[in-house]
């Protein structure tokens, strides 16, 4: 039975936690994750989770604690956000090379310094190559959604790589919103349990976590980036499987009224709700725009994502991190790079702003796509242009 | 040694290594050859050896095996030619020459 009810993100996360039965919980609480990891230690300490929560001294610990438990076959859990995710960041790569399926939700926080315990996406971005599944989420139904599904796709015998399930610091952590919880026997169907293959077992001794000489280790990283790219083919089994038992149907690039448009704008996470409220006044008006919510980040969807721009004549790229004296938002460069070589593909545009927690509204969006507009008329001397930033941005040229 | 000694670098595409990398017989770093980066080796001299196992015992890499008849002899095949064995030996039996040296 399926209930609706009043949660913000974290709480939604920690639900999902929950009703995947998890065995392992591993986590140091930082703002603005706090929610997360404070809601199941609750739940294990109320009895109504029944798994280990060990309460460690440091990120890093946490994750090397997760890549213990699920080398023991545990279903295994973690969250962190921002400065907390950078210090577990060589473990993240460990996870990941041993192919070991913990699933981590991150609560999207800038990077100090100047210290800011408010949202960007600076933190995902500088964990782009760890080699974990990545997906963004738009609101609290999604952090519960996509939670539960990050074991589902993770576990995956054909799959077995950790996964990050992405949601906005503050503006999705701590904000409460209706969530529809299903009901236990729902979740069971979904979500098989999980059966580690090379679980450590004193009966059948092997080696996990070896060293490797540089006559193996090149080997060792081509069969990871192997074993990322098939992952999407279950990603997206995994998100069709999501849609039949609970009627939610996510993809990997979700097009929002694209059908025919000139201008696109593509954005991450919270952002996309907000710019999708900008869409729907703008065709009102009857201007030729529509809007790309990129989902899934890791492996990179470049089918879905060419199939999604064709005809569109220019795509703005709104980033949430900068690229220090790089090509632009992180993001952009990214889709650049896809893109490239693309015949009568877009015109790809930079935009940047929403860094540590500023609130981008409405108008931003607007703002955005506008002069995304301009620039396709009358072009730009900036490699990636600003918004909201008080004082004139100009010079940004390599 | 009663197994295959394999240069893993040779005889391992990408398509054989296993699911993170997980070693799943136990005891095969015996096959690994770990004398490969050898820029010297030891040299025995029978004439001089007392047959006190000193070389034996201290190998850092349980490279010198002992023989039938009581003498020690390095496994080329793991000595990294550290020269650990030419320094204990208390008669001066063991010589390390270059490796280009035949």
């Amino acid at each position: 039975m399926s209930e609706r009810i009043g949660l913000e993100a974290s709480h939604a996360a920690a639900e999902a936690v929950k009703m995947a039965d998890v065995d392992v919980i591993a986590a140091y609480p930082i703002t603005p994750q706090t929610h997360i990891p404070e809601r199941l230690a609750e739940m294990v300490a109320d009895g109504e989770l029944n798994a280990a929560y060990v309460p460690v001294e440091s990120e890093h610990s946490a994750m090397s604690t997760c890549v213990g438990a699920a080398a023991v076959g545990a279903r295994t859990f973690t969250a962190t956000a921002g400065p907390g995710l950078e210090y577990m960041h060589n473990v993240l790569y460990i996870a990941s090379a041993m192919r070991l399926p913990v699933v981590m939700t991150v609560a999207n926080r800038a990077l100090s310094a100047p210290l800011s315990i408010w949202g960007d996406h600076s933190d995902a971005m500088s964990v782009r190559d760890t080699g974990w599944i990545q997906v963004f989420c738009q609101n609290s139904q999604e952090a519960f959604d996509m939670t539960l599904w990050a074991f589902r796709v993770g576990e995956d015998p054909g799959v077995l790589l950790p996964v990050m399930v992405h949601f906005d610091g503050f503006h999705l952590t701590h904000v409460t919103e209706p969530v529809i919880l299903p009901g236990q026997e729902e979740v069971d169907k979904f979500l098989p349990k999980f059966r580690y293959p090379f679980a450590l077992d004193p009966d059948k001794p092997m080696t996990l976590g070896a060293f490797a000489p540089p006559d193996i280790y090149s080997e060792a990283k081509v069969a990871q980036e192997v074993a990322i790219r098939k992952s999407k083919a279950v990603v997206i089994q995994g998100f069709r499987e999501f849609g039949e038992i609970f009627g939610r149907y996510y993809y990997p690039v979700e097009p929002y009224k694209t059908e025919g448009a000139k201008t696109l704008l593509l954005t991450m996470g919270s952002f996309s709700e907000t710019a999708k409220t900008v869409i729907d006044t703008k065709k009102d008006r009857g201007e030729s725009v529509g809007l790309i919510n990129l989902r899934l980040w890791r492996p990179f969807p470049f089918e879905e994502l060419r199939q999604a721009v064709k005809g569109a004549e220019t795509l703005i790229i709104f980033d949430r991190c900068i690229s220090f004296g790089g090509p632009g938002g992180p993001v952009s460069s990214e889709i650049r790079s896809a893109l490239y070589g693309e015949k009568e593909g877009p015109e790809v545009l930079s935009f940047i702003g929403g860094l540590g927690g500023r609130d981008m509204s409405a108008k931003d969006f607007e703002y955005v796509i506008d002069r995304g507009c301009e620039i396709a008329q009358k072009g730009s001397a900036e490699l990636f242009e600003t918004v909201g930033i008080r004082g004139e941005v100009t010079g940004i040229r390599g | 040694m009663t197994q295959k000694r394999l240069r893993t670098g040779i005889d391992f595409t990408w398509r054989d290594m296993e699911v993170g990398n997980v070693i799943t017989e136990a005891g095969n770093a015996a096959l690994r050859e770990t004398g490969d980066w050898r820029t010297q080796r030891p040299i025995v001299d029978k004439e001089k050896c007392n047959k006190c196992g000193l070389c034996w015992l201290y190998c850092p890499d349980a490279a010198i095996r002992p023989l039938e008849d009581g003498y020690y002899e390095p496994d080329l095949f793991y000595c990294k030619g550290c020269s650990i064995c030419a320094k204990v030996c208390p008669k001066e039996a063991i010589n390390m020459i270059e490796e280009e040296e035949k």
